[in-house]
This record gives structure tokens, C-alpha cells and sequence, in this order.
């Protein structure tokens, strides 16, 4: 093997430092989510009572934050699937309109977004104090991460003359949506699923302003820990919080690998 | 099983205002393989997208399939099969599910489909593709796929949109002959777009040279190549030379000599022949006197590019073994009935 620079070593010192600084900070608080006494440290022994109390005290805004993230991907997938779809078959200026004009809800601040729905919606009463309330927002939010992972899909796979030979075959839409269309979009689904669902449990701006005090999420009621309980306590709600999210965020990384590149789109004869 | 088709005054007007196709009328007779050729933008793809219902014409224009009108059937129901220039396989499927695909949007039963592809398979020798995913496969061998995903469900025509251009030149010259076999041997009527003119000569019972949204000629590749009725067919179609001179005393006298002249008119003319309608002879025997430009050796023969002849460039061809340098004396004599006289 080949002897390493000194180059070499300093990169490496300076990706570990970097790295280290990262990471820290998540080791000290899934550390303090699970010591008895943080101000004493580990030595006061390590304790699962802070998780067991989260649990009492939180455990709906964790199953309300998975009620929302699946509601609000069930929401993209139904609007977002198939409005990708007439974007990528939609020629002209409107459609790049439409499609830029969806972004802006992440643009835009979510607080700014939240009045919007508050002022708008707000004196609706059974809306305003439901669940639905804030799953609006975050469709709001997510829609246009489904719809550009599976448009990102679509323009790279030759969509038009693949409906042409599903067409010339003799299939419907339906036959052909469902059989040709879907299944050669299914990595940006996926990719687009993983992607809603974790920006949906995460999403702390827009719920803040959003939530009433019987639909608290998992984000708001880690503010709410952090801001009058223990710190173990707080630390012990992120451990859960990480318990959630890190697969799903595994899960995304595995959608999102380079696949092999589609057919070449040829050029018009 | 195999039905004609006829196109009455058929024109194509799109969205943004252009005229893609002209309004033209065509018949193709049950079983007949006919090739659209013609350069890029001429309209031989829009027409074969009429035929397959891809575009519907503009109003007034007609498609027929044996005597029934099929204009307003949309291409689901029509009962084409079509092959791409880009393949257009399923890439969520394997070879034998592309294959099956059009008989399982039918809802023919298991057994029947399952026979169906071990046929079309076996008749385009992929059988052992049946279980590779088509991004596993080579140009050549989607174009198979495409093939026989295309005949399994037994359209009653066969539309091919540039089916060999995107494969190189050794593969394209295999599946050349092998389309060619396979349209002779099912005897199904086949519409055939390219703007290879080699490619439309040897597949062609018919070929229609297209230019401009128009038919420029319909005939037996023969008929293009020997007697185009227009500069442009005759151009596009091989080779062309010219000959710009004046016709006195029964000759055409050009820059480089004379040629014996058995057209009609007078005056300044100018005239066009094919390479191979010129042979390369002894200093003296010769009508015409030239200088080698440059010479290509292509292994069975050389082409040379003659200069002072005529004002351009004549390509010659010949089998000697001669070696040609540039700006040797070359003499030839050129057949007279080999000029063709064409208005523009």
C-alpha cells in the first residue's frame, strides 16, 4: 500500500473534528434521555424510567404525528401521483407555472402559512380544533416533494412513446396508467413517500401555530417538554423522536440510490 | 388477415399552426410492405401516425382499413401494431411480459397468452430472453422484443417508425434482412418510416419519397431510382451527378468535352446521371476529360471525386485497382441514356 501524505492526515483530522462536532451533541442528548441524573452523569446510573415517562405523558402526540405523516401521504399520493403526471405530459408555459407556483409553500415561512389557514379557516370551529386542521398545512408543505420526486421519474423515462406502445397494444388510460405508468414511477413514489412522511413527523413551524392543546404532535410537544419539564425528560422524548425518524430517513437514502439510467430518448426523426 | 389501406386527402395541420402533411390520398394494397422516405420533417412519421391513430387528420381527411372507416377510432381499438425507433419496451417488465402485454390488456386466457409468446419468441429466436429485464438487453435484441410484442396480439397492420436507426451499421444490415424475411413471410400489410434510402430500396415493395408534407413519388424502388420524376426524388434518392452544358450539333458540350446528346430542347441545359452510368476508359477513347479531386478507396471499388467536367463535382465509381492520386487526368464516357432531364 502506498504511504499516505500528510495531506491525508489532515483531511482525515478535519473530517473527524467536523463529524465529532455533528455528532456530539446527538450522543449527549440520547445520553441524557437515559441517565438517572444528567447533572451527575453517567455514573448515576442509566435509566429507562425518563422513556416510560415520556410515554405516559406524550404518547399521543407520537401516535397523533403518525396519524398526520400517514394521512398527509395518503393525501400526496392521491393529488401528488397524478398531478405529476399531467405536468409531465403537459407541454407550454402553464405547467412549469403551476409547477413553480407549488413550491411556494416551502418558500414561504411556515408561520406565515399557518396564520394564512388561521385567518382564512380559523372561525370554522370543528375544523379549526380537529386534527384535519393541521394535516391541511402539512399537505400544503409536502405536496411539492411527492410531486417533484415522481416528475423527476417521469422526465427521465421516455413516458409519451411508452403510452404510444401501451396504446398501440390496445390498452385503456386505466390499463395503461396503472400498468405502465405506476410501476416505472415507482422509485420516485417511494423516494417522494419517505420523503412526506418525515418532513410531516418533523414539521415543528407550521404545527406550532396549527395545533390546539388536544392535537399536539410529537415537534410541538417537544417544545412544550423542553420548555417546563426535566432535561431528561426532554432528551428522553428525542431518543424517541430518533427511534422514528432514522429508519425512515435510512429508508429514504435507499429509494433515493442512482439507478441505472433509463432509455435513451431519441431524437425526433 | 391482412387488410388495405387508404388514405383520402389525409392533411395535418397542428396545434401551433404548421402543416405537418399535406392533404394526400394513398391506397396500399392488403399485404403490401410500403416505405415512407424522406428526410427529416417531411411528414412521413405524422403519416404514419394517422394510419395508426396517433394524430387524427384535419377535417375531411379519411382513413380506411379495407372499406372501413377507421378515422375516428382511436388507436387502442384500431388494431395496430407499432414498433419505435426508441423500442418503447416496459421497462417494469420482462421480455415475456412486454410480449404478453398486449394480450393480457385483451383478457385472453392464461393459456392462450402463455402459447402466443412461446410462438412469437420462437418465431423471433428470443426464447431464451423470456425471464432478462429489457435494460439487459442489447439494441438489437429489444428491437426483436419490440417485434414481437407488436405481432403477438396479430394486429392487422405493422407500422415501423425508424425501427433500425438507432442500431449500428452491422446490426441494422442483420435485422434489415431478418424484418424483411419476416414481412415477406407473414404477408401482413406493413407501413415502414426511414430516411435511409439503402434501407427503403431493400425493404420496399413500394416506397413513397416524401418532401415537404407531400408525396413527392410513389413507385417500385426501381422505378425511384431509375426514373425520379423530380430533382428532388432524384437527388435524395442515391446518388446524383450533373452536367451543365449546351446542347449544339446533336451534343451536349460541357467544360470537359462532349456527350452525345438524344434529348430534346436546345440551348443551355442541365442534366443529371447516376455514378454508375459512367465508365472510366483510355486517354482518347474518352468524351469527357476530368481531374481526379480526391479519391476514397473502399475496398471493392474507389469513388472519385472528378472536377472539370462540369462546374461542380462528378462522382465516378470504378472496380480497377488502379491507385488514383489527386489531380490525375481521368477520361470517361457516359452513357446518353442515362441523362435524365428534370424540371425542379
Amino acid at each position: 500500500m502506498a504511504r499516505r501524505g500528510r495531506g491525508f492526515w489532515a483531511q482525515l483530522a478535519f473530517t473527524v473534528l467536523v463529524a465529532a462536532f455533528l455528532i456530539v451533541p446527538v450522543a449527549m442528548s440520547i445520553t441524557a434521555g437515559i441517565t438517572a441524573n444528567f447533572f451527575q452523569g453517567v455514573k448515576s446510573g442509566l435509566t429507562t424510567r425518563w422513556i416510560a415517562e415520556v410515554w405516559r405523558l406524550y404518547r399521543d402526540t407520537i401516535f397523533l404525528s403518525m396519524t398526520i405523516a400517514l394521512a398527509t401521504l395518503v393525501v400526496d399520493l392521491a393529488i401528488g401521483v397524478p398531478a405529476a403526471y399531467v405536468l409531465a405530459r403537459w407541454r407550454g408555459w402553464l405547467p412549469r407555472l403551476v409547477e413553480e407556483a407549488l413550491v411556494l409553500p416551502i418558500a414561504i415561512p411556515g408561520l406565515a402559512t399557518a396564520l394564512a389557514l388561521i385567518l382564512a379557516y380559523g372561525t370554522w370551529r370543528e375544523f379549526r380544533t380537529s386534527w384535519v386542521f393541521i394535516l391541511v398545512g402539512h399537505v400544503l408543505f409536502t405536496l411539492p416533494f411527492m410531486v417533484r420526486a415522481v416528475l423527476a421519474v417521469l422526465s427521465s423515462i421516455d413516458l409519451p412513446t411508452l403510452e404510444e406502445g401501451a396504446r398501440s397494444l390496445g390498452a385503456s388510460f386505466r390499463q395503461r396508467f396503472f400498468g405502465v405508468v405506476l410501476p416505472n414511477v415507482r422509485a420516485g413514489i417511494l423516494a417522494g413517500a419517505l420523503m412526506v412522511v418525515t418532513l410531516s413527523i418533523g414539521e415543528f413551524n407550521m404545527t406550532w401555530m396549527l395545533h390546539t392543546p388536544l392535537t399536539k404532535t410529537l415537534p410541538v410537544g417537544l417544545a412544550d417538554s423542553y420548555a417546563s419539564m426535566r432535561l431528561e425528560i426532554g432528551s428522553a422524548y428525542t431518543v424517541m423522536f430518533f427511534f422514528m425518524i432514522i429508519p425512515l430517513l435510512i429508508g429514504i437514502q435507499l429509494a433515493a440510490r442512482p439507478r441505472k439510467p433509463a432509455t435513451l430518448r431519441d431524437e425526433a426523426a | 388477415m391482412s387488410v388495405a389501406i387508404k388514405l383520402v386527402s389525409c392533411a395535418k395541420t397542428f396545434a401551433d399552426g404548421t402543416r405537418a402533411v399535406g392533404p394526400l390520398d394513398l391506397e396500399i394494397p392488403p399485404g403490401e410492405t410500403i416505405v415512407f422516405l424522406g428526410p427529416s420533417g417531411c411528414g412521413k412519421t405524422t403519416t404514419l401516425r394517422l394510419i395508426a391513430g396517433l394524430e387524427s387528420p384535419n377535417p375531411g381527411g379519411r382513413v380506411l382499413f379495407d372499406e372501413a372507416d377507421v378515422t375516428e377510432i382511436s388507436i387502442e381499438r384500431r388494431n395496430v401494431g407499432m414498433v419505435f425507433q426508441s423500442y418503447a419496451l416496459f421497462p417494469n417488465m420482462t421480455v415475456g411480459g412486454n410480449v404478453e402485454y398486449g394480450l393480457r390488456v385483451r383478457k385472453l386466457p392464461a393459456a392462450a397468452r402463455a402459447a402466443r409468446v412461446e410462438e412469437m419468441l420462437g418465431m423471433m429466436k428470443i426464447g431464451e430472453l423470456r425471464h432478462r429485464r429489457v435494460d439487459q438487453l442489447s439494441g438489437g435484441q429489444k428491437q426483436r422484443v419490440a417485434l414481437a410484442r407488436a405481432l403477438a396480439p396479430q394486429p392487422r397492420v405493422l407500422l415501423l417508425d425508424e425501427p433500425l436507426t438507432a442500431l449500428d451499421a452491422k446490426l441494422r444490415d442483420a435485422l434489415r434482412v431478418e424484418i424483411d424475411a419476416l414481412l415477406r413471410r407473414l404477408r401482413m400489410t406493413a407501413v415502414y418510416v426511414t430516411h435511409d434510402q439503402a434501407e427503403a430500396m431493400a425493404l420496399g415493395d413500394r416506397i413513397v419519397v416524401m418532401s415537404q408534407g407531400q408525396v413527392a413519388q410513389v413507385g417500385r424502388p426501381r422505378d425511384i431510382y431509375f426514373a425520379p420524376q423530380s430533382r428532388f426524388v432524384a437527388e435524395f434518392v442515391g446518388t446524383m451527378n450533373r452536367l451543365h452544358g449546351v446542347v449544339r450539333n446533336g451534343h451536349l458540350e460541357v467544360m470537359g468535352g462532349r456527350v452525345p446528346w438524344r434529348g430534346r430542347g436546345g440551348g443551355e441545359v442541365e442534366v443529371l446521371f447516376r455514378p454508375e452510368r459512367a465508365a472510366i476508359v483510355e486517354a482518347g477513347a474518352g468524351q469527357v476529360k476530368g481531374r481526379v479531386a480526391t479519391s476514397f478507396f473502399l475496398g471493392d471499388r474507389t469513388r472519385l471525386l472528378v472536377e472539370g467536367v462540369s462546374s461542380g463535382t462528378l462522382v465516378v465509381e470504378t472496380t480497377d485497382r488502379r491507385d488514383w492520386e489527386p489531380g490525375q487526368d481521368v477520361h470517361l464516357v457516359i452513357d446518353p441514356d442515362a441523362l435524365l432531364t428534370l424540371d425542379r
